[in-house]
């Protein structure tokens, strides 16, 4: 434990270490997970379920990165299950009814995200309305108009497409890396990149940390904001195209709920939903658990779907006592909790 | 001390209930002129029946559980396990009555209960443990269903048994009987909370938790209060439901009804920061949405568009409310932050 301790400390020598005791938490039960899993079930342990756990939660992961950002500056966003059935339809019926090329109806889906996203950022910003209820209108907007534009699922057999859902990395043996499995780890070291590295992302945690003192400061709180929300929107967009691909077909239902299976998946990864606090990398640990705990479910044969819900509810339960613990000890005493 | 002064407070509450009372007139009005016998009402084995009977009585569940919502918004909280806790508390209802033999009261009785434990473990988590409510209440409502499938064993339990089915398929004067325990449920929590000073005790904690803890009310009681409230009206709701359905659907009952109602309450003007609520208002903003998806239907309009409509109306709600966006509207686009 300490020693995973140091080795995080001298990898991220920029963020002080209390702050960091979430995420190590959460690399500690994906680590025990991962080994628990592996002495029972030592199949679980080959690299061709990691890759495939990688490709089947890839569009997930990718939205939780996307809600990560939104969740750091202090926000939620509740439309991104709803943005991924939108954007998966659309691009079925851009391509499979108005004969668009692939890759234009991809490009103008994401940004027909973006926008979607950058709207709802706009209202926040400039009427100061909540963001559930700005997300919560976004998500009944997105969902609705992916039922629109079409009920049925939209089957897709554009040579493009089809050949670019098989693209992949041979990594050895019968092993690739799917093409889900690609974009998931693109966004990752992108996010990883902008939320450590880049003025946006030292931006997106102060808003987070206090709006009021950042504004103080002199940091653009507002276009931040608005900048955030594109960038969730954008991410969700781009889940819905991974979730097409990986399909094969548009669905304008896909990822019902999923928005709060991506909060699951920040919280855990030792995100505070308060904002100010938490890593991008944590999110990716939340998403690795969330598999790995439906993988071993599946292993396992005899236990039913619903076992995953109560383990994930257990789980975050676990996760959000470890972070209060710590957090009244960093503050010397209990704070309110507001939203 | 718990008394208000009536006279200074009422023409707050009709301000509050103005903008829903105005959207639900104007859909009622454009049914009046658009949808011919939407008004038409008519009396078949002693009970009425026509559109407004149906909005009620379909309202009912979400008028419920907004009525539990209310308060725990107020107090600057959010519940998203209400569907859960309706799933769970149909479950343990159908398993009782299928079990044979455990009396009506028994089966209400143990369901209810169950809720409450239900709502005690959000309010301990929310008041006791100072965790932010809605990843507290993210926990039950992601294990709740997990909980009810595992009580129905993923199965749809149907049951026969014509006193339960009354709870949500009888009728009481003519009325639904459904609608009865909304407006039961409105009068208890209307006293409670208007006759004692508890109703001004979730407004204080909501407003400023710290102030009112210093001022010397128990906030983590108040807290702890209202999520066992908001659990027994969810619980109730989801017994109204298993009833009207006659079996208990762990995987679809009460799906996103938390949903629908934070917006029925944030439509009935109490706000999502906690602070003054309107309990009257949160029915008048469940009847809102119920009249508009009936509008939509009977007008033959594509279900499709409800979810449209549904994002049209928050936002035109939200707008309304929010003193910056008048300010924009009324001064251009100066007014920035």
């Amino acid at each position: 434990m300490s020693n995973v301790a140091l080795e995080r400390k001298i990898r991220m020598p920029r963020i002080i270490n209390r702050k960091h005791v979430p995420l190590i938490a959460t690399f500690s039960v994906c680590l025990l997970l991962y080994i628990a899993a592996g002495i029972k079930y030592p199949g679980i342990l080959s690299a061709g379920v990691f890759v495939n756990l990688l490709g089947d939660n890839a569009f997930l992961g990718i939205a939780a990165i996307g809600a990560t950002f939104v969740i750091l500056s202090g926000g939620i966003d509740l439309s991104v299950g709803a943005v991924i059935g939108c954007s998966s339809i659309l691009v079925a019926v851009f391509v499979s009814r108005w004969h668009m090329n692939p890759a234009l109806a991809v490009v103008m889906v994401l940004c027909l995200g973006t926008l979607l996203g950058s709207g709802m950022g706009a209202l926040i910003r400039y009427f100061g309305l909540p963001p559930f209820l700005v997300t919560l209108a976004g998500m009944f907007l997105a969902r609705g108009i992916g039922f629109v534009t079409s009920m049925e699922s939209v089957a897709l057999n554009h040579p493009l497409l089809v050949f670019a859902s098989k693209m992949s990395i041979p990594l050895g043996d019968r092993v690739s890396l799917s093409i889900s499995a690609i974009v998931l780890l693109a966004v990752l070291v992108i996010a990883l990149y902008v939320s450590l590295f880049t003025r946006f992302g030292r931006r997106v945690y102060a808003i987070g940390g206090s709006e009021t003192s950042s504004l103080l400061m002199g940091l653009p709180a507002g276009s931040t904001k608005v900048w955030v929300y594109a960038l969730g929107g954008f991410c969700s967009a781009l889940a819905g195209v991974v979730y097409t691909l990986y399909t094969l077909s548009g669905n304008a239902s896909a990822g019902v709920g999923l928005e709060m299976d991506a909060i699951a998946a920040v919280v855990i990864g030792g995100t505070l939903l308060s904002g100010g606090v938490g890593h991008v990398a944590g999110t990716f640990l939340g998403l690795l658990i969330l598999g790995l705990i439906q993988t071993m479910i599946t292993f396992q044969g005899t236990l039913s779907s619903w076992w995953t819900r109560i383990a994930i509810g257990m789980l975050l339960l676990a996760f959000v006592l470890i972070q209060r613990f710590i957090q009244n000890r960093a503050q010397g005493g209990p704070q309110t909790a507001d939203h | 001390m718990g008394k208000r002064q009536t006279g200074r407070r009422m023409p707050e509450g009709i301000a509050t209930l103005l903008w829903p009372l105005v959207a639900l007139g104007c859909v009622l009005l454009f049914n009046l002129l658009f949808t011919p016998g939407f008004f038409h009402m008519e009396v078949k084995d002693g009970h009425l029946f026509g559109s407004l009977i149906d909005i009620l009585n379909r309202a009912a569940p979400v008028m419920l559980v907004a009525l539990g919502m209310t308060l725990v918004l107020a107090t600057g909280g959010v519940d998203l396990s209400v569907g859960a806790i309706m799933a769970i508390a149909g479950s343990v209802a159908a398993l009782l009555i299928n079990r044979g033999g455990v009396p009506l009261g028994a089966v209400i009785g143990i369901s209810i209960a169950v809720a409450v434990v239900a709502g005690s473990w959000n309010g301990m988590l929310v008041a006791l443990l100072n965790i932010q409510p809605i990843v507290a209440t993210l926990i039950l409502m992601v294990s709740g269903r997990g909980i009810a499938q595992l009580l129905t064993n993923g199965q749809i339990i149907t049951f026969e048994n014509k006193p339960f089915e009354f709870l949500g398929g009888g009728f009481l004067f003519g009325l639904p009987f459904s609608v009865t325990l909304v407006l039961a449920t409105l009068i208890i929590l209307g006293l409670v909370s208007r006759r004692t000073a508890m109703g001004l005790f979730v407004e204080a904690t909501g407003d400023n938790a710290a102030a009112s803890r210093l001022a010397g009310v128990d906030t983590a009681r108040v807290k702890l209060l209202v999520y066992v409230l908001c659990g027994v009206c969810a619980g109730l709701a989801g017994l109204i439901v298993a009833s009207d359905i006659k079996g208990a659907d762990a995987n679809n009952a009460g799906m996103y009804i938390e949903l629908d109602a934070i917006l029925a309450v944030v439509i009935g003007g109490t706000s999502l920061s906690g602070g003054r609520f309107s309990l009257v208002g949160s029915l008048i903003g469940a009847l809102l949405i119920q009249s508009l998806t009936t509008t939509i239907l009977t007008k033959g309009i594509p279900v499709q568009f409800t979810l449209v409509v549904k994002a049209i109306v928050i936002l035109a709600v939200c707008l309304m409310q929010s003193g910056a966006a008048w300010k924009t509207l009324l001064g251009g686009f100066g007014g920035r932050r």
